[in-house]
């Protein structure tokens, strides 16, 4: 009997392939939408995380100027100098390293080849606080950071850009109007947190850009790597302390520099990326959704038509429990094979988009399981409840069905 | 199916054996049957007794309107009357649960519809062979049956035609292909001819004499025309909801 009931669901999907199709098609287009969705949202999510953490953990930023509010930008709160990073190195207890930082914005030159870049006035201590890895090549030397000798380290970016694939280890870049060798080379980092190319900078000594190209002592950024396990909060509250101090704050003026460390950075970017990611599945679970009232119209559509057939069904002979049999094979085989084409269509997708997005690809069993579930249920409730309605008149009455 | 069912039809469908032929086939004691309800209730039987012997051939003839359709419908389960009984082989049927009435249609009845009633964009053949398939009859001998029945009816070569591919004459006879196909013990017909040419009825008729005589299956059919009803042992008249007139040629051959 349950062989003869499968036959006669086959056979129906075969005679009505229209119908099948578009109920197959309700469900493939709500599974995929929904699963292509959410796994998306899970590789942003975690390349975000692979990002921060390639940040370097507990990484502290400081700032000259008031952090947030109109008008209070950091035009009028004076620069740190070089006493200011000395003297966080030396007195601030947790401190693992701190670099300086001075960016300027020019243009290298390098045989026919020229790039616009940030050159960034800095120590080696830059290095591992921003968790960089030399490609090739050698840091600053003590000898050359002292001296500001015309030596760089070029991004990778800025390497592709004047250099092509061949090495430029031991050569030079002009750099308005000074030459410069080239010492060392950063490994990539790729695309940052916000998008930005984390790649197009090139290190130099901070005392060669203060003398050759900001003309000043300033430093607009110390970055302040802290020892593992030390409280960011805290290693933040005793540098405030000291800078308040050194700029000679009294009580009631505000803070003139501002502090941020990556955890901070990184919980709001996870929040914003989870806040993306269930507005996705939203957007998903809608489309789900409409699928299903796809199904669900397509099904009840064919009712008036589905009666009649029960009708001649019953009339023949066929028991109630035999005809409901056939429309429930019917409907989850329908509903089954539309889940699966839409899981197998969701991961061509997500493939696809992923190495175009750049994103990983995460495969989620959970999410794959309730699309399929949620779907094939309406595809079994829709194509089944009418059928049983159906089945349970009289004979003739579903045969006078109009 | 549960094996009880089974065996109840089974002696239901029994090949006639003396004791059996006693009892009539059909009995109708005093059926009504009301379409609507209230205001807009209508009688279309009143109080309809009749009595059919096993192996006759019945004519229902009758004005439009008269409750042919209704009592034919009545007589093959499809719908119950809502006053009266009616025993089929002594049966009550109104005391049937639905299963066991499905399997009574299933076993023992063969039904042609005024509306023929076949499954759409679904070929002449397995419309043939649907019966078969609920009495769980094998794909190869149910294609060997379908197509015998579809040859009896003048329709070899149409086997693969969905209904929408035929044309009325032919759908009435492929309808009364998937009533003959399962040899039942009777067979219902709601005007088998009414689409037909005269030429096309007589065969229809021959066909039913046939297998009436060969087969022994018993035959109650509704016609308009009284050159078919000729074709009949028996002819019952309807009027009004009621058996206005009944003319027995020559009695039911096993009494
Ligand atoms: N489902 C129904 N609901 C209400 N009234 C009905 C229904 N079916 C039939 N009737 C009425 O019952 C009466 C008998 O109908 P029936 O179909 O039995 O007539 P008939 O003798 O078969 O007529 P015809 O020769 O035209 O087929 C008719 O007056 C019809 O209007
Ligand atoms: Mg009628």
């Amino acid at each position: 009997m349950l062989l003869n009931a499968l036959l006669l669901a086959l056979g129906e999907i075969r005679r009505n392939l229209m119908r099948s199709f578009l109920t197959l098609l309700g469900i493939v287009i709500g599974v995929a939408a929904v699963i292509t969705m959410v796994t998306l949202g899970n590789g942003a999510t975690r390349m975000v995380a692979e990002q921060i953490s390639s940040l370097g953990s507990n990484l502290i930023l400081l700032r000259p100027g008031q952090r947030l509010g109109p008008g209070r930008g950091s035009l009028g709160a004076p620069s740190f100098k070089k006493e200011d990073v000395e003297a966080i190195r030396s007195q601030i207890s947790g401190v693992q390293e701190v670099a300086p930082s001075v960016a300027i914005g020019a243009t290298l030159v390098a045989g026919n080849n020229n790039w616009t870049s940030s050159i960034n006035g800095t120590s080696n201590a830059y290095l591992s606080t921003g968790n960089w890895q030399l490609e090739a090549g050698r840091g600053f030397l003590e000898e050359e950071e002292r001296a500001g000798k015309s030596v760089c380290i070029l991004g990778d970016t800025v390497r592709q850009e004047l250099f092509g694939n061949h090495s430029p280890l031991g050569d030079a870049v002009r750099v308005k109007g000074f030459s410069c060798q080239i010492i060392g080379l950063l490994a990539a980092k790729g695309q940052g947190a916000m998008g930005m190319n984390q790649d197009d900078l090139v290190l130099m000594p901070l005392k060669t850009v203060q003398r050759r190209l900001s003309g000043n002592q300033d430093i607009s950024t110390i970055l302040i790597g802290l020892r593992d396990g030390v409280e960011a909060s805290s290693a933040m509250q005793r540098i405030r302390s000291l800078m308040r101090e050194r700029r000679k704050l009294d009580e009631k003026e505000d803070d003139d520099f501002n502090m941020m460390d990556t955890r901070q950075i990184a919980a709001t970017l996870s929040g914003t990326i989870s806040t993306m990611t269930g507005l996705l599945g939203a957007v998903a679970a809608v489309s789900l959704l409409v699928g299903g009232i796809g199904i669900m119209n397509i099904m009840l559509v064919s009712v008036t038509e589905r009666t009649r057939e029960i009708g001649i069904r019953l009339a023949i002979g066929a028991l109630e429990h035999e005809v409901l049999l056939q429309f429930l094979i019917e409907a989850v085989v329908l509903s089954a094979i539309g889940g699966l084409l839409g899981i197998l269509l969701a991961l061509a997708a997500c493939v696809g988009l992923a190495s175009l997005m750049g994103l990983p690809f995460l495969f989620d069993p959970a999410i794959n399981l309730m699309a399929f579930g949620f779907s094939a249920s309406i595809g079994v409730i829709f194509g089944f409840m009418p059928a049983r309605r159906a089945a349970q008149l009289d004979p003739i009455e579903a045969l006078r069905h109009e | 199916m549960s094996t009880r069912s089974i065996a109840g039809t089974g002696s239901i469908a029994g090949a006639g054996s003396l004791s059996e032929s006693a009892t009539p086939l059909i009995q109708l004691r005093g059926v009504s049957k009301t379409y609507g309800q209230g205001q807009a209730a209508f009688l279309a039987l009143k109080g309809v007794d009749l009595s059919i012997d096993r192996g006759d051939f019945v004519a229902i003839m009758g004005p439009s309107g008269s409750g042919k359709s209704t009592a034919m419908n009545i007589l093959g389960c499809l719908d119950r009357p809502s006053a009266g009984e009616y025993l089929f082989q002594g049966i009550p049927v109104q005391l049937l649960e639905r299963n066991q009435r499905a399997l009574l249609r299933r076993y023992t009845m063969g039904f042609v519809f005024q509306g023929f009633n076949l499954l759409p964009r679904t070929s002449a053949l397995e419309n043939v062979e649907l019966p078969l398939l609920y009495r769980g009859v094998a794909a190869r001998q149910r294609h060997v049956a379908a197509r015998a029945a579809l040859e009896r009816v003048g329709l070899t070569g149409w086997e693969s035609h969905s209904p929408a591919e035929l044309s009325g004459g032919q759908l009435q006879r492929v309808a009364i292909a998937r009533a003959i196909v399962s040899q039942p013990l009777m067979l219902l017909a709601d005007e088998p001819t009414g689409n037909l040419d005269t030429q096309r009825s007589h065969e229809v008729m021959e066909l039913l004499a046939e297998l009436n005589q060969d087969q022994g299956i018993s035959v109650i059919m509704v016609t308009h025309e009284a050159e078919m009803a000729a074709h009949a042992r028996r002819i019952v008249h309807f009027r009004d909801g009621q058996v206005a007139r009944d003319e027995i040629k020559e009695p039911a051959p096993c009494c």
